[in-house]
């Protein structure tokens, strides 16, 4: 068996190659924090109960306390930080959690991000109850989600909209 | 977490050899989402973790043309959920596969973890119950296939010997006027565990007005799932608006065997086998006549 010790991690983190050394116990969530400083993943309840740690893995929403870092070997994770431009311009959905002050305290802000991503990038026409039961494994204890909602819908309207073609004119 | 060696394992041998040799110490790590859990508040301990996931067999999916369905070890709920033929050939199976934790537990669990988690309230146990499914087993000695009920002997405890691991897990070819539906009932109406829940199984006559043949289990009213053997003896045959919705509830009820906890009282768990059977059934039924398709929920996800 292989000695207990640290190991090279090999992964694509928001696009870009990494490599960090870690421990086998040491989840994602630890390693993108505590090693990369990538501090906009949060911990919460760090039991998969809450979606604050919420990333992508190769395009699917996981809970990254959930996942030993040595899982990701190779694979692509996109976080908070690699939604926004390299420009600085943000993604449509911070832009409209900002817009809807879909956020208060916003621990819970990255993780219904990635959340929110990855219902439209599957489902870019949600209806309102399917948007509720997607962020369902996120927790928020501020906005009361009415207004997380919102801002999910608003963009997922603005861009069927922009990608839709005009409708017929209709008769007056 | 206390700390432990990684094995990234590609083959099923290496997987058993090294829970041979690992003895008590060595943990399958599947999606993770149980035993990380577990790891993290030292309800388990490791000093080996074996990660299955990167074993090209246990990633299998198939729905032969024959009809029923290969599910490997490491197909998680979300790849089925994705799956237009697992939703529509199987949706009481599907019913449980989409309402398993979240969208982020789905992306990580898998239908073999929760069978092995043995929880008594796991979801897709009565679901693969009344669907006949099997379990393919791998251990030292070669492989072996199990029915998945009689799987789990005890909250947490299975059959698998301590070098035994499951490969996939088979579902049956299913009659033409097949219907199933899994129901549970939780306080909230997502992310939570169940207090109680029902699967049922029917297949009816090409007229849809006669059961051949039903099976029903329940799940969270016992240690382990409890199947209905009443309910399958007393309706065999029968004329479906023979026997009446109340006598099904009532033999489920006497069928259930619960606790009181922190998720409900034994009382109220009791009086759920009865309602939850009856709506699975009347589900199922609905399925098998195609007079309804998809989830009870509305296919949210």
């Amino acid at each position: 068996m292989t000695p207990r010790k640290k190991t090279v991690l090999e992964f694509t983190l928001n696009g870009e190659p990494r490599a960090v050394l870690c421990e086998p116990q040491q989840t994602l969530l630890a390693v993108l924090r505590d090693e990369l400083h990538l501090t906009g993943t949060k911990e919460g309840c760090s039991n998969g109960n809450c979606g604050a740690c919420n990333v992508l893995l190769d395009g699917v929403l996981v809970n990254s306390c959930l996942i030993l870092a040595l899982e990701v070997q190779g694979r692509g994770v996109l976080t908070v930080e690699g939604l926004a431009r390299p420009d600085g311009t943000l993604h449509p959905l911070q832009q409209a959690f900002l817009d809807h002050a879909a956020l208060q305290c916003g621990i819970c802000t990255p993780g219904f991000l990635l959340s929110a991503k990855a219902l439209l990038d599957e489902n870019p026409t949600p209806t309102e109850s399917q948007v509720r039961y997607w962020l369902a494994g996120n927790l928020c204890r501020c906005t009361g989600y009415d207004k997380i909602v919102r801002a999910v819908l608003d963009v997922a309207r603005s861009q069927s909209a922009a990608h839709a073609t005009p409708p017929p004119v209709s008769p007056a | 977490m206390q700390a432990f060696d990684y094995h990234p394992v590609t083959s099923v041998s290496e997987a058993v050899a090294l829970l041979a040799q690992g003895a008590s110490g060595a943990c399958l790590l599947n999606g993770g989402t149980d035993l990380l859990a577990q790891l993290k508040e030292g309800r388990r301990t490791a000093n080996h973790v074996v990660d299955l996931k990167r074993i090209p067999e246990l990633a299998e999916f198939r729905l032969p043309p024959e009809g029923g369905a290969w599910v490997g070890a490491a197909v998680t709920c979300r790849t089925l959920s994705r799956q237009a033929g697992w939703r529509n050939r199987f949706p009481g199976l599907h019913d449980a596969t989409h309402l398993i934790g979240g969208v982020q537990i789905q992306g990580r669990a898998t239908v073999a973890g929760n069978l092995c988690n043995a929880s008594p309230a796991a979801d897709s146990v009565p679901a693969l119950v009344v669907h006949g499914a099997r379990v393919h087993l791998a251990g030292p000695a070669g492989r072996r296939i199990v029915p998945v009920a009689g799987f789990c002997i005890a909250p947490g405890r299975t059959i698998l010997a301590r070098d035994e691991m499951v490969v996939a897990i088979e579902i049956p070819p299913l009659p033409a006027e097949f219907g199933a539906a899994y129901l549970r009932f939780t306080p909230r109406n997502e992310m939570d565990i169940a207090v109680a829940g029902a699967a049922v199984a029917v297949d009816l006559d090409g007229e849809g007005s006669h059961y051949r043949s039903v099976r029903v289990a329940l799940g969270a009213v016992g240690p382990t799932v409890i199947e209905v053997e009443r309910i399958t003896a007393r309706l065999a045959g029968r004329p479906v608006a023979e026997v009446s919705f109340d006598e099904i509830a009532a033999l489920a009820r006497a069928a259930a065997r619960p606790i009181t906890d922190m998720r409900g009282t034994s009382a109220q768990r009791q009086h759920l086998a009865g309602v939850l059977t009856v709506r699975a059934l009347r589900l199922a039924i609905s399925r098998a006549r195609r007079t309804q398709a998809a989830s009870p929920t509305g296919d949210y996800l």
